[in-house]
């Protein structure tokens, strides 16, 4: 439910606000198939790649905004897409 | 007691915002509006009027002044005419948008180039899809009691838009009639106290307003601004059936005015002061034994499709004047719109009166003549030189 005008009446909304939501597709990525060339953790614009402690490549679905830049880049096709259900 | 003045209509405009105790108000002169503004200053300078008076540099800075002021809670008034209005453009949005009940007079006048400063609808017309509810009126009386009407609906909590009240440049804003002008106590208790609800300024309760619309809420604020349109007809009968109960007077239903509908087969169409113009004519074709009707539309939005379907469904000779042009249509707006609500119906659409050209009772009666004679849909500008 949208309010009038789209107002905000809680503040702090911005923590809860996740911009992933923009996403029209979604980015998986098969740490299977990974080479850990580190490719999409440089090349996201949003920083929402990062590496967890078990060297595995993690996509944060809360700030991707589904760009796809990360799975042009890849060089291993470890990265496909599927469309966002809406 | 009621006080009646001899006043201008940019006077009765002035008076009104007075009478509604406005907070803010920002404006930047321009022909024919200046006298309103002016006029304002005077009550501001001489103490008749409690109200912070903004001068800006620009039309487009006035309406940011009072979107500004009208998203802190306050009452706000502004004026404006054609080039001003114009440059207003893409403010007007952001008033409706952000639900803002400012009202706004327009003194309507043409648009450059070449420089026009005389009367047509072309500025406020061209700002039709703003979101904005426009009021066009009659008289320098209808003038006044629009204005005092226009906040009333505008802050009615069904509706929360701004609203434009249109008045003919020159025709009124520079000729006095006289003007009953309300007790200000009398219009304060009319319009109670604007309390908004979702739109005020309050440390302890901070809110975001125009924030980023995302695809995901955008289209929704649209429709919620049709549906508050929607509403506004509702609205705006009632606040002019109880304006009458106040003052004494109405003006239609509050959307349309019908003059001699019944038992006329020949009906005009439009708006402003060349109705006045027209209701002459129909008297004079009484007389004779001629029943000629006019439909004046008061609110081109929210337009009333409904009074007008019903209002005409029994006339077969339509004849719409139009003060606007749609260029590489050939018919004005009110032209389209009629015919686009009005099935198989013979309209006639009259460009009539840009740029201040004189629209005299001859030039009714040709086109009352022409809509008769007609056997299909036309358009046909009047009064061009050979």
């Amino acid at each position: 439910m949208v309010t009038i005008a789209a107002i905000i009446y809680e503040p702090g909304n911005s923590i809860r606000n996740k911009t992933g939501s923009w996403r029209t597709f979604r980015p998986i990525l098969d740490n299977n198939k990974c080479v850990k060339c580190e490719n999409c953790y440089i090349f996201c614009p949003e920083g929402a790649i990062q590496e967890d402690e078990n060297g595995n490549f993690k996509i944060d679905y809360d700030y991707c905004k589904g760009c796809l830049i990360c799975m042009n880049e890849c060089p291993v096709n470890a990265i496909t897409k599927v469309r966002e259900e809406k | 007691m009621c006080e009646v003045k001899v006043i201008t209509g940019t006077s009765a405009a002035a008076e009104a915002a007075r009478l509604a105790d406005v907070d803010v108000i920002a404006a930047y002169p321009i022909t024919p509006q200046t006298t309103c503004v002016e006029k304002l200053a005077e009550f501001v300078a001489n103490g008749e009027l409690d109200a912070e008076y903004v001068k800006v540099e620009s039309e487009h800075s006035a309406l940011s002044v009072c979107i500004g002021a009208a998203a802190t809670g306050a009452r706000t008034f502004t004026a404006t005419a054609s080039q001003g209005l114009a440059l207003m453009h893409e403010v007007l949005f952001i008033a409706s948008g952000m639900r803002l009940p400012i009202v706004m007079m327009v003194a309507n006048r043409a648009l450059s180039a070449p420089i026009n400063i005389w009367n047509d609808h072309q500025d406020s017309i061209a700002q039709r899809d703003t979101g904005w509810i426009q009021i066009y009126v009659e008289d320098n009386q209808e003038t006044l009691d629009s204005i005092i009407q226009a906040y009333k609906i505008a802050e009615n909590d069904d509706v929360l838009l701004p609203v434009m009240v249109c008045l003919d440049g020159f025709i009124l804003t520079h000729t006095v009639e006289p003007v009953t002008i309300p007790k200000a106590e009398r219009v304060r208790e009319f319009l109670g106290v604007y309390e908004p609800k979702h739109a005020y300024l309050d440390p302890d309760r901070p809110i975001t307003q125009g924030p980023v619309g995302v695809p995901d809420c955008y289209m929704e604020t649209r429709k919620q601004i049709e549906d508050a349109m929607e509403r506004s007809k509702k609205v705006i009968k009632e606040v002019n059936e109880e304006f009458s109960e106040w003052f004494k007077r109405k003006y239609g239903n509050g959307l349309v005015e019908a003059y001699n509908l019944e038992n006329a087969d020949t009906v005009l169409v439009a708006m402003g002061t060349v109705c006045g113009t027209i209701k002459d004519v129909i008297d004079e074709l009484k007389k004779e034994g001629k029943e000629v009707g006019l439909l004046r539309i008061r609110t081109y939005r929210p337009f009333p499709k409904e009074d007008v379907k019903e209002l005409l469904k029994d006339a077969e000779n339509i004849a719409v004047l139009d003060k606007n042009i749609s260029f590489g249509f050939n018919k004005g707006a009110l032209g389209i719109e009629m015919a686009s609500i009005l099935k198989n119906k013979k309209i006639c659409n009259y460009i009539v009166g840009l740029g201040g050209r004189d629209i005299r009772i001859e030039d009714i009666k040709t086109i009352i003549n022409d809509v008769e004679k007609s056997e299909d849909d036309k358009t046909a500008w009047i009064g061009l030189k050979e």
